[in-house]
């Protein structure tokens, strides 16, 4: 930590903080693309139940700060030399699939903020929505095993 | 300004269809239309004004520049508001309901958002006498401004505001009572700034919290904010209690409450992230913690100051003196409030 030369990588930062844009990303993604382009949600579902309401005002104020903090946070490491480019990649492929997976199974089942659309059969959509969740997930997951060594060269980074 | 823009209202004046009664004073009275604008008029000369007689003040007391980024968002911050109270959007506001929302949302957000990043009361403390500077550090620094200049606080007076506004019967009370219209919107103003001054302003602040629990301060209000809108618009056919406002027009007001809280809440996280990037960049090293991203080594200071030493040192040295009246006079203001804090509330603010 105290080499005098070129700081270390920090690789944990590094996947964190890639991890919070990809979830500001997807959040984003499924705000723009769904909700307003595609017009698939509605803004408000009427039979959203109160704890839905609060919990979505929650997470979707908290998804903003999310991706502003990240991008600063980013800006930061690169700044200071630090980022391990291959774990952030990790990190937001993480980000992204967890946010999906979140929003697909906790959103839209266990709380029933909305649906991803209405007058359909959902569950092709759900499967889809799921899905792509658990291949980004995948995605993200090999990118971390694979990039576990990065800038350990001192051989100090507890593989998981 | 020629005065062929004024002809078209003052025909209008005259005409027998405005409204505007003055009997008896028929040449030398200005027609109701030109008097519409007066608040728009003495909101924007009085601010701009006020900020303009600080900088002359502060100049001739300290001799050192002040950031052009600053001016410029008081000046955008004082525009906000006389748009908001400026005739078109007023009626606008009057028949319809989305306009009330977006001369709400310029009021309680936009506007506040560019007078505190234009650092008031740093351009006050360096324009006043040693006397009032004194003394104005000494009210910053008491008690009762601490607790009502905490976030939390001024997170509950804005959506605490907002709430009793729609969810009662003084949304309604307020469509009928010029007063009570301009008490809410001074309630708006006011809290407004509190809360952008507490979450992100650049203002020497007492004993100020954390990045990450502001950070966590905005994420509440902004999502009492999101949850208050979506309320709004899930019960459009009631609520603002009594308004008579049709469910079409009161679901298109929520929206915009909604997705301008939205812009609002991430113009705020900017602001609170650079802050916390310019107290980190420049005096981390004696704070010791610097924000969400806990301790770190920040050995950008070397690769700052080399790029443009000259003007950059002596700035940083300049800064370090001017904040040593201030800190003198009060010794519980700075200590959570680096030099850097002070500076700058643009990155690049090398302009001036």
């Amino acid at each position: 930590m105290t080499a005098p030369g070129r700081p270390p990588l920090e690789r944990r930062r590094s996947v964190l903080v890639a991890a919070m844009i990809g979830v500001g990303v997807m959040a984003a993604v499924d705000e723009i693309v769904f909700h307003q382009l595609l017009g698939w949600h509605s803004f408000y579902d009427r039979s959203t139940p109160a704890v839905g309401l609060v919990s979505d005002g929650l997470l979707h104020a908290a998804e903003l700060v999310l991706i502003v903090a990240g991008f600063f946070l980013f800006a930061d490491l690169r700044h200071r030399h630090v980022l391990a480019p291959r774990s952030a990649w990790a990190g937001a492929f993480l980000g992204l699939g967890g946010f999906q997976l979140f929003d697909g199974v906790v959103d839209h089942k266990v709380l029933r903020v909305h649906q991803i659309r209405y007058d359909v059969d959902l569950l092709p959509y759900d499967l889809a929505w799921n899905g792509a969740a658990l291949v980004l997930l995948a995605v993200g997951v090999v990118l971390a095993v694979r990039s576990r060594h990065e800038g350990a060269a001192a051989g100090s980074a507890p593989a998981p | 300004m020629s005065t062929a823009g004024w002809e078209p209202l003052a025909l209008r004046a005259a005409h027998p269809g405005g409204h505007g009664h003055h009997p008896g004073s028929s040449a030398t009275a200005l027609p109701a239309e030109v008097l519409a604008w007066l608040p728009a008029v003495v909101t924007l000369v009085l601010l701009v004004g006020a900020y303009a007689v600080g900088l002359v003040r502060r100049r001739g007391a300290l001799g050192r520049p002040w950031s052009g980024w600053r001016t410029a968002a008081w000046c955008a911050g004082a525009l906000l508001l006389a748009v908001a109270v400026s005739p078109p959007l007023v009626s606008t506001a009057h028949a319809d309901p989305a306009g009330h929302m977006v001369q709400h949302l310029l009021l309680g957000m936009y506007a506040p958002l560019g007078l505190v990043l234009a650092a008031p009361v740093t351009l006050l403390l360096g324009a006043a006498s040693p006397a009032w500077r004194r003394r104005t550090a000494r009210l910053l620094g008491s008690r009762p401004v601490h607790v009502l200049s905490h976030p939390v606080t001024a997170g509950l007076l804005t959506s605490g505001g907002l709430a009793v506004l729609y969810l009662t019967s003084l949304y309604a009370a307020s469509l009928h009572r010029p007063w009570l219209h301009a008490l809410v919107s001074v309630h708006f103003v006011a809290s407004g700034c509190l809360f952008a001054s507490a979450v992100a302003g650049p203002d020497p602040v007492p004993r100020r919290p954390s990045t990450a629990t502001r950070a966590v301060v905005l994420v509440l209000t902004a999502a009492a904010h999101a949850v208050l809108a979506k309320w709004l618009y899930a019960h459009a056919g009631t609520l603002p209690p009594g308004a008579g406002h049709t469910p079409a027009a009161t679901e298109r007001a929520a929206q915009w409450m909604y997705y301008g809280g939205d812009v609002a809440e991430v113009l705020l996280a900017c602001a609170l992230f650079a802050g916390w990037r310019r107290a980190r960049r420049h005096g981390a090293r004696r704070t010791g913690r610097a924000g969400p991203g806990g301790p770190g080594p920040a050995p950008s200071h070397s690769t700052r100051t080399d790029r443009s030493t000259g003007s950059r040192a002596a700035r940083t040295a300049g800064h370090s003196a001017a904040s040593t009246p201030t800190r003198a006079a009060t010794a519980s203001i700075t200590p959570t409030c680096p030099a850097g804090t002070t500076s700058s509330v643009m990155p690049s603010s090398s302009n001036t």
